[in-house]
């Protein structure tokens, strides 16, 4: 997956994590929780998702790299990058 | 007008009154649809598919759910959460309550649940399966989505209601149950007032029709509609649905003192135990439990107008319903008899406090709905006064006797009377 591909992965989870929120205008360099209404157990989906859709493993302690679009992109792309997007 | 009831006598810090009803059922999504089904023989069973069982019938209920609840709190909680939002949010706001000035701390929420927890669990396993049974795949969202209370807790978060908020697990006796246990907080000042009655979301669970499959006590039929028939020849089991009736419940004296409008008053209660067997039925304790009922209040057989029974189209249950009112209400000729599951089947936690609604209608109308798709009255079930397929117009009614019993013996009787 290229950076673009996994910023599409991440909005679509976050449509069904939230789907009451435009995400059209999200920031990528400001935080998540600045302009969504997100707490701890939507990032748990976050990374739950990514668990079942690409067994992505996200260990507890680096849960801190999800924090905007850009960190969450910057912190994936290494892990994804040799999945094909669908 | 006044009545010689025991709980007439009461002081009005005693007496409690029903000022709101918000409901869902298989046939409206609210008091007036729902009264209008029983009224017209609307039923609200339909075919259903779930998995596991497969082809199966149901009762599903329809209603504007993002009215009162977003859909990312839809997605984060249970079904049993969104019909009792729903319930709840309509039982306000048909209760003429200010409701933003009210403190929510003297607010308590009472919901009775059958069971809680099964769809989520089972949900779970079915996901997991596809992950060879790796539990690291399963949802955080677990816990407070099967907690027992989580039903009255998503009321509670969504409404901003911080007084007590907990469920009452009293398997299909729960509706009765939550009143029950709305009308001792209140008299006990616990608080002032009280959200209570029952909710369902069994027909996401397939364990619970595959359970009473195996039981054979399934409902099925060729038309859904006719699926649910209690006291008919034919019956052969249940047909499983959701459903949600809260009530605003609140002190006489308080519900005079803001001029609300007073629907009814719930005059008596019993709840008893058959300590007999799991799931067969015991007509001597129902009878007892009636009989608990009536004499606590101050009242005798012949003075209920309507008993809305619990009767589930089961043989046996059925039966021992009947045997059960035939001894408490011998020589009554008076008592009105009927049973709404045959238009919406058993919305299980829910019943007691559905099927008592509509009928609370009856207070102003006079007319007592229906027990509709029996073709051919089982004798042992043929009880003077049973209303048979068509509603039936009464000179008054003044009271009106709800029953509503569940597994491992619990039977319950709830008593209200017009105001």
């Amino acid at each position: 997956m290229t950076p673009a591909e996994i910023r599409e992965e991440i909005i679509d989870i976050l449509s069904e994590i939230t789907p009451d929120e435009d995400l059209s205008g999200l920031d990528d360099e400001k935080s998540f929780r600045e302009q969504l209404e997100l707490d701890s157990m939507d990032f748990l989906d976050i990374v739950m998702e990514l668990r079942k859709r690409h067994r992505v493993q996200i260990p507890e302690d680096e849960y801190g790299n999800l924090a905007s679009m850009g960190s969450t992109v910057t912190y994936l792309e290494p892990k994804m990058r040799d999945i094909v997007a669908a | 007008m006044s009545f010689a009831d025991r709980t007439s006598q009461l002081p009005d810090d005693q007496r409690i009154v029903i000022t709101g009803i918000g409901l869902t059922s298989p046939n409206g999504h609210n008091l007036e649809m729902f009264r209008e089904s029983l009224l017209n023989g609307q039923s609200g069973v339909r075919n259903y598919n779930i998995r596991y069982v497969g082809d199966t019938l149901a009762g599903v209920c329809e209603f504007e759910s993002t009215k009162y609840q977003s859909r990312r709190d839809m997605r984060r909680g249970t079904r049993a959460g969104t019909v009792g939002i729903w319930a709840a949010s309509e039982a306000v706001a048909r209760s003429g309550l200010d409701w933003a000035n009210v403190d929510k701390s003297r607010v308590g929420i009472y919901i009775g649940v059958t069971e809680h927890g099964n769809v989520e669990t089972e949900n779970e396993i079915h996901s997991i399966k596809a992950y060879d049974y790796d539990v690291s795949y399963w949802s955080h969202h677990h816990n407070p989505r099967t907690v027992a209370n989580n039903p009255a807790g998503e009321v509670a978060l969504n409404m901003g209601i911080t007084g007590p908020h907990y469920t009452i697990g009293a398997a299909c006796a729960a509706g009765n149950a939550g009143i029950i246990q709305g009308v001792q907080m209140l008299r006990l000042n616990e608080c002032d007032l009280a959200i209570a009655g029952g909710v369902s979301e069994s027909i996401h669970t397939f364990g619970i029709f595959a359970s009473f499959k195996s039981q054979g006590a399934l409902a099925s039929h060729q038309d859904p509609t006719k699926a649910s028939r209690p006291f008919d020849k034919s019956r052969n089991g249940i047909v499983v649905s959701e459903g949600a009736c809260l009530y605003i419940l609140e002190r006489l004296s308080d519900a005079k003192a803001r001029s609300a409008n007073i629907i009814a008053e719930i005059v008596s209660y019993a709840i008893n135990t058959d300590a007999t067997d799991f799931v067969l039925p015991n007509p001597e304790r129902q009878a007892q439990c009636v009989n608990l009922a009536l004499g606590r209040g101050g009242l005798v057989a012949d003075q209920i107008d309507i008993v809305s029974t619990h009767a589930t189209g089961t043989s046996t249950g059925d039966s021992q319903e009947c045997l059960a009112l035939r001894t408490v209400f011998a020589g009554c000729d008076n008592v009105s008899f009927n049973n709404t599951k045959s238009f919406i089947g058993h919305t299980m936690g829910a019943a007691g406090a559905i099927e008592l609604a509509g009928n609370i209608p009856s207070f102003q109308d006079r007319v007592c709905h229906a027990t509709i798709n029996v073709d051919n009255l089982d004798e042992e079930c043929a009880i003077p006064g049973l209303v048979l397929n068509q509603p039936k117009e009464r000179n008054k009614v003044d009271y009106i006797l709800n029953n509503s019993f569940g597994m491992l013996g619990i039977n319950s009787v709830v008593i209200v009377r017009r105001f």
